[in-house]
Parts: structure tokens; C-alpha cells; sequence
């Protein structure tokens, strides 16, 4: 189940969508976003559905790897569509059997906030399938700039980010070798009540903060021997760089927002 | 020759509580030596015998109680604190404590980010630090997917990147497998041929001790004796009184003797060792 869940997750490839600049990738998304909500009629849902397929179909992501990899999600989706179906009572009914009712509102409802909530997560799942969490630091940095200047720790914040990170697969192992450390004296965490287990958590914690700590301390004297000084008259390595294609992204993004306003009521 | 850095006197003591009395103890004791240019010098001791903290007074995160530290023949102050840490580069002994980027490339940028080094040289020096650590190969991996090895010679390449005229290591290899410990030593010893770096090695392994020009022995914060390997060597006893093995070739060599073989001159290599065995009857 976890190897397949597909949030958050970043699949490497050569696609027009993975060669974009973070920056128009985030900006795209964050209006995307917004967008979404003009959508309120059968028209501008189907829009919203088409471009999303659309914007699939350029990152060359397999449909059937996304089914699977949201499953967990379009549980939650068809939850939400089962709620409006049996608690919103406007409109015609349109089906009767013993106590359940379904009116025409319910399911018009009930349909639509699903492709609406189905469409954010398809798009935002594209954003992280197809930028690297390093891009998506160091896009956000650049993007949060302005931000400097109301005292806002951006050059900071971007280097916690990409910092844990990086520690993320490091604290992974660790915490492995720690299981199987107890385990082999004697700890059981699959058996017993919640309690109990949540007690044979502990002895694993423990370790695992102490020597994140550890980390942390030599990681911190590690940087300041390379000359770490903050942010201040650092250069950067990385460098982004705005295309046409990007520039390109941003005005699909006006003509979609023109579609829409079109087709709405 | 010139002076790269050199210790005069220095103490160093830090203050533990043990329950209401404070008591001082001296991890550095009237220590004195001077690093010349293109020499690799080695610091050996025990545990607790003061070399890591000799290390962290050369870099600078400690400043010595008396005495003086001097670095490119200017004391260590914190006015030229930054600037002398940008022309020396240390790799510390765990490899994954030190890996700040996320990836080899940007690890190997980050001392060069730091200190507001142009976009285009940056590139440039980069592939160049990696391509002396033979690491070229691997530009975009992450850390995770890097040996032990690997990553100390990412981390040396983060060092050279900076173009360092000494490179300091921290117990470097401590914490490898043989092998990983034999990559490094082979990339330090080619970088030493090659661009005629300074090194400074502080470990417990007599075996890396071999390569050097000189060794430095410390114990319980004292320097206890200072020259060339062989000259070292000769005091074997004194050293495995303080707690430090000898060479494998050196105690075979010593065993033998002991055991009424014998052998004329002494072994610092397994090869040195062979070559006079298996030449021994003739030499009757």
C-alpha cells in the first residue's frame, strides 16, 4: 500500500511538464487553484476535467499508475459524493427506496464537488510527480523573495526545507535499524493493546530523537566550518532559468480563466 | 619551507560540575608544533588523548585558554575567523553528518555558496573537485545512495572546492569499511602528488599513520613525541602503553625477534616484512 501511494512523490522523466521552470509549475498551480472555484456549471466542470486530462496526457503519466497510486483519495472523494447524495434535500427526487432519498440537487451537488476536489488533487499530484522536492525549494525561495522584505525568514525556510529533505531517507534507515535493534531484544509492537503498543513506541523514539539531535549538532558545526554565515552574500548554485514555454504556461492559464468565465453561469 | 599554521603553548581546559565543585579539566597541555607547506602530518592518541580538540582549535570552533594558534602565519582571531576557514577544508569523521546538499553537486557547492563564489566558477570548480575525487559519475545522486567512501570523497571535493592550501581530517576514516578507508587514503595521497596539498590526519589507525611525514603522538593532552614514522616506530612499547596498536607487520616483526628469529632491521609494511622473510636463509 505505501510503496504505491503516489502523494508527494517525485518520478523523474523528460516530459515538456518536468522541463518547465518550478516557478511557473507553483504559480500555475496556486492560481490553478483559485481558478477551480469559478467553475459552477456542467460546461466549465467539463472544462476543468478536460484540461486536467490534458495537462496528464503532457507529463506522459501512466492513468492506470495514478488510479492506483490515489486510491486512498478517490475513497475519499466518493465519500464525499455519498454524503451530498443522502444529506442535501433540494430540488426533484429522483429515486425513492424505504428511507434513503436522492433529489436532483444532491447528485448535481454532490458530482460536482467531487470533480472538484478530484481535479486539485490530480493537478497538485502532477506538480510533485513532476518537480523534484529540490526544484519545488528553490522555486519556492525565489517565488517568497519579495517576502524579505516584511522580515520574512525565506532564504531560512528554504534551507530547513531542503535540509529535511534530505535527512528524510537518513532518519528512515535509522529508525529501521533501531526496529530491529529492540526487536531483537524482545520488543513487540504488532501484538497487545493500543496501549501497550503505543508504550512499545517509546523505546524507539528515544533513540531516534537523541541521535537526530547528534545529527543536527555535528550537521550545524559541519556548515559553519564551510563558512556558513546566513543567507546574507551567499551566491547560488542552482540556478533557475524562465523559458518561453513558461511564460507560455502562464497565458494557457489566462485563456483557460477566459474559457471559464465564458461557459460559467 | 613556509609555515602553514603552528600551536605555541597552547592550553586549553573546560569546565565540568561535579555536583558543587567546578574542576578544570585540561584536554590541551602545552601543545607546540609547526605544519609546513606540502607536509602531511599525523596526529595520533588514544581517546580523550586531545587531538580532536587540537583539530577544533585549527579550525577555529574552539580558541585555546593560553597560548597561540597561527594559521597562514597570522594568529586565529574572530576577526579573520571566516576568511582562514575559507582557505583550509576539513572532512569530519561521520559521512552522513556532513552531507548538507541534497544532492553530490550541490554538496559539493555549498562551501563555495557560502562564500559568494560567481555562478560560472562555481560550475567549473565543482566538476573540477570532482573529477580529482573521481567522483564525476555521480554528480546528481543523492547522499542515500552513496557508500561511506563515496561520500567522504564527496566531502573532500566539497573541501578542494574551495581550493584549500590545508586540508584537515577529522578521523575521516574511522567509521568505513576497508575499503571505503582505502579509496580515501588513495585520493588523499593523489591529491598530495598532484596539487601538493597540506594535510593534517588525526586518527587512532597506525596503519594511515605510515603515509605521513611526521606524526604527532598526544596523550592526556600532551604532545608525547614527534617525527617521522620510523622514528615513532622504534618506541613501539611506548605506544602500546598508551593504548595504540601497532602496524600488524610491525608486531609480527616484534614477535618473531621475541621468539629468538633474527631478523635484521625493521618492517613498517606488510611487503617490507615478506621481502626480508622470505630472503632470510640466504642472507645467513
Amino acid at each position: 500500500m505505501l510503496e504505491k501511494m503516489i502523494i508527494g512523490r517525485y518520478i523523474p522523466g523528460t516530459s515538456i511538464v518536468h522541463r518547465l521552470d518550478p516557478r511557473s509549475k507553483l504559480l500555475f498551480v496556486f492560481l490553478f487553484i483559485i481558478a477551480v472555484f469559478l467553475a459552477n456549471n456542467v460546461a466549465s466542470y467539463a472544462v476543468l476535467l478536460g484540461f486536467t486530462v490534458f495537462v496528464i496526457a503532457l507529463a506522459r503519466i501512466k492513468p492506470y499508475f495514478l488510479v492506483n497510486g490515489l486510491k486512498p483519495v478517490l475513497f475519499l472523494i466518493i465519500f464525499t459524493l455519498l454524503l451530498h447524495l443522502f444529506f442535501t434535500r433540494e430540488g426533484v427526487i429522483l429515486f425513492e427506496w424505504k428511507f434513503i432519498k436522492i433529489y436532483e440537487e444532491g447528485l448535481r451537488m454532490g458530482i460536482f464537488i467531487s470533480i472538484r476536489f478530484l481535479v486539485l488533487v490530480l493537478i497538485t499530484t502532477v506538480l510533485t510527480l513532476t518537480t523534484s522536492p529540490i526544484s519545488i525549494t528553490d522555486g519556492l525561495e525565489t517565488l517568497l523573495n519579495p517576502f524579505k522584505k516584511l522580515k520574512l525568514p525565506v532564504h531560512e525556510l528554504a534551507l530547513m526545507m531542503s535540509i529535511s529533505l534530505r535527512f528524510i531517507p537518513t532518519l528512515m534507515d535509522e529508525t529501521d535499524k533501531i526496529l530491529k535493534a529492540q526487536l531483537a531484544r524482545g520488543s513487540d509492537l504488532s501484538t497487545g493493546s493500543i496501549k501497550e503498543r503505543i508504550q512499545a513506541v517509546i523505546p524507539l523514539l528515544v533513540p531516534l530523537f537523541v541521535s537526530a539531535f547528534k545529527r543536527a549538532e555535528d550537521l550545524a558545526v559541519a556548515m559553519e566550518v564551510r563558512g556558513y554565515r546566513g543567507g546574507e552574500g551567499r551566491t547560488r548554485f542552482r540556478q533557475l532559468s524562465w523559458q518561453k514555454k513558461d511564460t507560455a504556461v502562464l497565458i494557457t492559464f489566462i485563456v483557460l480563466v477566459a474559457v471559464l468565465a465564458w461557459v460559467r453561469k | 619551507m613556509k609555515e602553514i599554521a603552528s600551536m605555541h603553548h597552547v592550553t586549553f581546559s573546560y569546565d565540568t560540575e561535579e555536583e558543587s565543585s567546578q574542576i578544570q579539566i585540561k584536554a590541551l597541555d602545552d601543545v607546540s608544533f609547526t605544519l609546513y607547506e606540502g607536509e602531511w602530518l599525523a596526529v595520533v592518541g588514544h581517546n580523550g588523548s586531545g587531538k580532536s580538540t587540537l583539530a577544533k582549535l585549527l579550525i577555529g570552533l574552539l580558541f585555546p585558554s593560553t597560548g597561540e594558534v597561527n594559521l597562514f602565519l597570522e594568529p586565529l582571531s574572530d576577526a579573520n575567523l571566516w576568511e582562514t576557514r575559507s582557505r583550509m577544508g576539513i572532512v569530519f569523521q561521520n559521512p552522513d553528518n556532513q552531507f548538507v546538499g541534497s544532492t553530490v553537486q550541490d554538496d559539493v557547492a555549498f562551501a563555495l555558496e557560502n562564500n559568494g563564489v560567481p555562478h560560472e566558477m562555481m560550475v567549473k570548480r565543482v566538476r573540477e573537485a570532482l573529477e580529482q575525487v573521481k567522483m564525476s559519475g555521480y554528480v546528481n545522486h543523492e547522499p542515500h545512495h552513496l557508500s561511506g567512501g563515496q561520500k567522504q570523497r564527496v566531502a573532500i571535493a566539497g573541501a578542494l572546492a574551495l581550493q584549500p592550501e590545508l586540508l584537515i581530517l577529522d578521523e575521516a576514516t574511522s567509521m568505513l569499511d576497508p575499503q571505503g578507508r582505502e579509496e580515501v587514503i588513495e585520493i588523499v595521497k593523489k591529491l598530495r602528488g598532484e596539487i601538493g596539498l597540506t594535510v593534517v590526519s588525526i586518527t587512532h589507525d597506525l596503519e594511515e599513520v605510515l603515509l605521513a611525514d611526521r606524526v604527532l603522538v598526544m596523550n592526556e593532552g600532551k604532545v608525547l613525541m614527534m617525527g617521522t614514522p620510523q622514528e615513532i616506530f622504534q618506541k613501539g612499547k611506548e605506544l602500546e602503553s598508551i593504548g595504540l596498536d601497532l602496524p600488524f607487520a610491525l608486531r609480527v616483526s616484534e614477535l618473531l625477534r621475541e621468539s629468538g628469529v633474527e631478523l635484521q632491521g625493521n618492517h613498517m609494511t606488510e611487503e617490507e616484512l615478506v621481502n626480508e622473510l622470505w630472503t632470510f636463509h640466504f642472507s645467513k
